[in-house]
């Protein structure tokens, strides 16, 4: 694996510190109506992207997710400000505001979306696979999804052809504890996702993912496998999500200890302690980096309140590639 | 009379018929601890408890398998999707299995099942999260559809469609749930199959149903002011379709809009315009005019959903079209 130097560290800090920040302007920003429809934020699952990005090879490799996707582009990267402009609905954002908070894309990234129906991109990652050993790219595809996926057909029926196909794809289950309101433990008969893996024969395991460096050895070892045509692997991400599902839950699923518990363990905290702790930076320059970020943030936004709206037509012209089509007037001129 | 939310006449719909009849149970995506995604069934998981009111993992397939074949074996299963949009991962199991199911036994098995929850859209949720599907659903034989648009409604026709004895879907919309409606004190029932004139009038007829038709009744407050009488006629129903009831009307006021939240091509709407023309040809003064959502996925942007969706300025635009004003 590629050695985890102080540089490693500080990018982690300031990458992990900028997409909670950036999280939670969206969170500001929602209530005052600037950003509609559901927004799921990713607080307190940096790490899973901090280490994952750490052992992609991001020249070629790939990712996809579902609709807690806001940051991932942006750590593949893609422009936190095209994304940010993209939640907004303008047509400087990702889509063009086509798409919204639960559909990004970055074709240029190698980031291919943001997906919306549960599990649905499941097979997706793996089709994204077998274009790559098709084509022989010797790309390797990260597909995440949450824990309440794991519970979809389309998992099942995927696993089962990746593996017999040996695509390279590295299967991510971002285990947050909750499926909206549901917990894991309520979902089935075990509560080790991991497990699912076994009868695939898919080499799988559980991860402490609240911790980047235990996710970058994992990806590493399970990239490396798919990159040589060994196939799949099914990683369970151990972590937690510190806000609600999206905008509107009450969280009576859960206690706030439970929360605070893991805001112990939390990946930002755990990365700056070593960095004070190994001296690789003083408390002055974290705080610099903490400056950086929020003025990082704040052009974010400035950019997506600045942006214009898109152009009515533009609602047709990205349906079809074809550039006449003849779509059926809905109401009258 | 009383003043209640839809999300209660809902719930108070499948909580008096669970009191009724011990073979009827909920299921769905957390309608039990979480009371409902969109609280339809509070208070539910109290009153009956675990085992008739019973969370699902996300697994749409799985659910709607598991309902139909236990209503081929003596229980009367409500299904609640999140929304209709997430039906399509079951969908297999509704088409193929619960609305064919009898045909194919010759009649020894029924399916007295009723899948519901929210349609169409709800504001900027983006293009899978924002489809209405009651086209789809009426094209397929075996099954009957109901979109209500008001409280009243919504009880008397899901209690209509929990003891009905072939599967039904029934359509809600998540921008409804907060609606509040006068509904009657004590037990009643709402045919399936029969449409409702919300108000009557005689220069043209509207036809809609669901959510939307809140948008003609706007615009035909508006259109009163300068004179024009709308008849607004609300289906209800979808599948079977209470064709009578729009003949009726036209043949009345000559003229026919048809307001649906849905894409234009093959919808609900072409299958009116269809029998109008059959039925009561002779009596149209000017053609159908038809106000449905773009012929595109819905976008996001609020400027673009705007134009995405019929609104009640382009109701007044199609009355004003078929009276050649
Ligand atoms: C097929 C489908 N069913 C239901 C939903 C509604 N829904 C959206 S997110 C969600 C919970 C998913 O939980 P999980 O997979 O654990 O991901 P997390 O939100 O925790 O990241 C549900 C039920 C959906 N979008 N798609
Ligand atoms: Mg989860």
């Amino acid at each position: 694996m590629k050695e985890i130097t102080k540089e490693v560290y500080l990018n982690w800090y300031e990458e992990m510190s900028f997409w909670r920040k950036f999280e939670d302007k969206l969170a500001q920003v929602y209530i005052q109506q600037k950003v509609r429809g559901f927004l799921h934020l990713y607080n307190g699952q940096e790490a899973i992207l901090a280490g994952a990005l750490h052992a992609m090879d991001l020249t070629k490799d790939k990712m996809i997710t579902a609709y807690r996707n806001h940051v991932q582009p942006i750590g593949m990267g893609e422009d936190p400000k095209r994304v940010m402009a993209e939640l907004y609905g303008k047509k400087t954002g990702t889509s063009m505001g086509l798409g919204g908070s639960m559909h990004i894309f970055s074709k240029e990234h190698r980031f291919y979306g943001g997906h919306g129906i549960v599990g649905g991109q499941i097979p997706l990652g793996a089709g994204l696979a077998f274009g790559d050993k098709y084509f022989k790219r010797d790309a390797v595809t990260l597909t995440f999804f949450g824990d309440g996926a794991a519970r979809q057909g389309s998992l099942h029926e995927t696993f089962n052809m990746a593996m017999n196909w040996k695509l390279p794809v590295v299967f991510c289950v971002e285990n947050n504890g909750y499926a909206m309101g549901t917990s894991v433990k309520r979902t089935a008969n075990h509560e080790d996702i991991w497990k699912l893996g076994l009868g695939y024969e898919m080499p799988c395991g559980p991860v402490d993912a609240m911790n980047p460096v235990a996710v970058a050895e994992a990806f590493d070892e399970a990239i490396a496998r798919a990159r040589r045509g060994d196939g799949p692997t099914f990683l369970e991400l151990k972590t937690y999500r510190y806000r609600g599902h999206s905008m509107s839950d009450a969280q009576k699923y859960r206690t706030k200890d439970e929360v605070a518990e893991y805001q112990k363990i939390d990946p930002i905290t755990q990365v700056k302690d070593i960095l004070l702790e190994k001296k690789f930076a003083t408390e002055e320059e974290l705080k610099e980096i903490d400056k950086r970020v929020k003025k990082r943030v704040a052009e974010c936004e400035k950019f997506a309140d600045e942006s214009d709206f898109p152009d009515k037509e533009i609602m047709y012209d990205v349906v079809y590639e074809q550039e006449d089509y003849p779509f059926l007037a809905h109401k009258p001129e | 009379m009383k003043t209640i939310q839809f999300r209660e006449a809902v719930c108070e719909a499948m909580s008096e018929e669970m009191r009724r009849d011990e073979a009827i149970y909920l299921m769905g995506e957390e309608v039990a601890e979480y009371n409902g995604a969109y609280k339809a069934s509070k208070g539910m998981l109290d009153e009956f408890g675990a085992d008739r009111v019973i969370d699902t993992p996300i697994s749409e397939l799985g659910f709607a398998g598991i309902a139909i074949g236990s209503a081929m074996n003596g229980n009367r299963p409500i299904v609640e999707y999140m929304t209709f949009n997430f039906s399509l991962v079951g969908i297999d199991q509704i088409i193929n299995n619960a609305a064919k199911i009898r045909q194919m036994s010759g009649g020894q098995f029924n399916c007295p099942i009723v899948f519901r929850g929210p349609t169409a859209s709800a504001g900027q949720l983006g293009a899978t999260h924002s489809q209405a599907f009651e086209s789809w659903f009426a094209n397929t034989p075996g099954l009957k559809v109901i979109v209500p648009s008001n409280p009243a409604d919504a009880k008397g026709l899901l209690k209509s469609a929990i003891r009905d004895d072939d599967p039904v879907i029934f359509m809600e919309s998540e921008q409804m749930y907060g609606d509040k409606g006068e509904v009657p004190e004590g037990e009643y029932l709402i045919p399936i199959g029969v449409a409702d004139i919300k108000r009557e009038g005689t220069d043209v007829t509207i036809v809609s149903f669901g959510k939307i038709i809140k948008e003609a009744y706007t615009a035909a407050d508006e259109l009163e002011k300068e004179g024009i009488s709308c008849e607004i006629i609300d289906l209800r129903t979808v599948r079977p379709l209470d064709i009578d009831a729009v003949i009726a009307s036209v043949k009345k006021t000559n003229r026919l809009i048809i307001l649906e939240e849905a894409w234009p091509f093959g919808n609900v709407s072409t299958e009116i315009t269809y029998q109008v023309q059959e039925k009561a040809f002779d009596y149209l003064d000017a053609p159908i005019v038809k106000i449905n959502t773009a012929d595109t996925p819905a976008p996001y942007s609020p400027v673009l959903l705007k134009e995405w969706i019929p609104n009640s300025n382009d109701v007044v635009k199609a009355v004003k079209k078929v009276l050649y004003r």
